[in-house]
């Protein structure tokens, strides 16, 4: 089971409170009537979808409910920070880290994650 | 109603009947109780304490208690606040958060929830059956509170003494919580 931080609780929880709520950092257009319809499919429609490190919203739907952003590597599904809403894409705190936890080789077989688990 | 001399229907908890246990952990249900679930902005939050007489609490996975009020904090806008007694009629927490003056949204929940009592030295493993929260009593001391998981459903947990807990549950899972609760109950025993 993953623990997922949230920035309002102030602490790791586990991941069956929270739900993914999509790219994170997509400004809505100021004028939305006015954007022709192949510009309200690129805001509305199309997404990165980063193969890496990748800037997601998240919910704590199950806790305090609110949402916050999350930078995480969808390779090792790694939770690199999470931060609150409203605040700038964060860069990642230590670089060297993320390139690490990006470069490496992980072997993801059930037994090996979730062998354990209960 | 008008005064007709007729008595007023009674309400069936919805954990009516319902028993289970063992002998490392008794589960009962909560006696009614009044319920608002408030919303309210920083700069409104003494005078909602004010007026309801119990201080809400403003760090995470804290509770307040107060002239028979328990404030329990959801989130960072966000609370439970629970009052001790049944109604007929009214709302009490309704009517003092209304005289706070102040800006806010309450709404009256004391019959969509109802609550379970679970005490015991198995208490807390009976709740980590369906419950991923470390209910250590260092992670969730006393007086600790949070709205979180429990099987497939969600909850709001107190914690009410080292080996007390209770489970605020929509009225309609209540059949579920309390069948998961007695489940774990027994696997706490063994
Ligand atoms: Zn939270």
């Amino acid at each position: 089971m993953l623990l997922i931080h949230c920035p309002y609780c102030e602490e790791d929880r586990s991941e069956l409170e929270f739900r993914w709520a999509g790219e994170a950092h997509i400004a809505r257009p100021e004028n939305i009537a006015a954007i022709s319809d192949e510009e309200f499919a690129e805001f509305f429609f199309l997404r990165n979808n980063e193969k890496g490190l990748t800037y997601e919203r998240w919910r704590h739907i199950h806790g305090c409910g609110r949402f916050f952003n999350a930078a995480r590597d969808t390779v090792s599904d790694r939770f690199l920070m999470t931060y609150k809403a409203g605040m700038p894409k964060q860069p990642i705190p230590v670089m060297e880290k993320a390139v690490a936890i990006a470069e490496e080789k992980t072997v993801e077989t059930w037994e090996a994650t979730e062998g354990d688990a209960r | 109603m008008v005064d007709s001399g007729i008595e007023m229907a009674t309400r069936t908890s919805s954990l009516f009947g319902l028993h289970g246990g063992s002998s490392a952990v008794r589960l009962e249900a909560a006696p009614a109780a009044e319920r608002i679930s408030l919303r309210v902005h920083a700069e409104n939050v003494s005078a909602l304490s004010g007026a309801l007489g119990v201080d809400l609490p403003v760090k995470p996975k804290t509770s307040a208690s107060a002239n028979g009020r328990t404030a329990l904090w959801l989130g960072p806008d966000e609370w439970l606040v629970i009052g001790e007694g049944g109604y007929d009629i009214g709302n009490s927490l309704m009517q003092a958060a209304a005289n706070s003056g102040a800006l806010h949204s309450a709404t009256d929940v004391s019959h969509r929830n109802v609550a379970i009592l679970v005490s015991g030295p198995g208490a807390a493993a009976a709740i980590n059956a369906g419950c991923p929260q470390d209910l250590s009593l260092k992670a969730f001391p006393v007086g600790a509170c949070s709205r979180t998981i429990f099987g497939k459903i969600e909850i709001v947990l107190l914690r009410t003494a080292e080996d007390a807990f209770r489970v605020e549950v929509w009225r309609s899972f209540s059949d579920y919580a309390f069948g998961l609760l007695a489940e774990g109950a027994r696997d706490a025993a063994l």
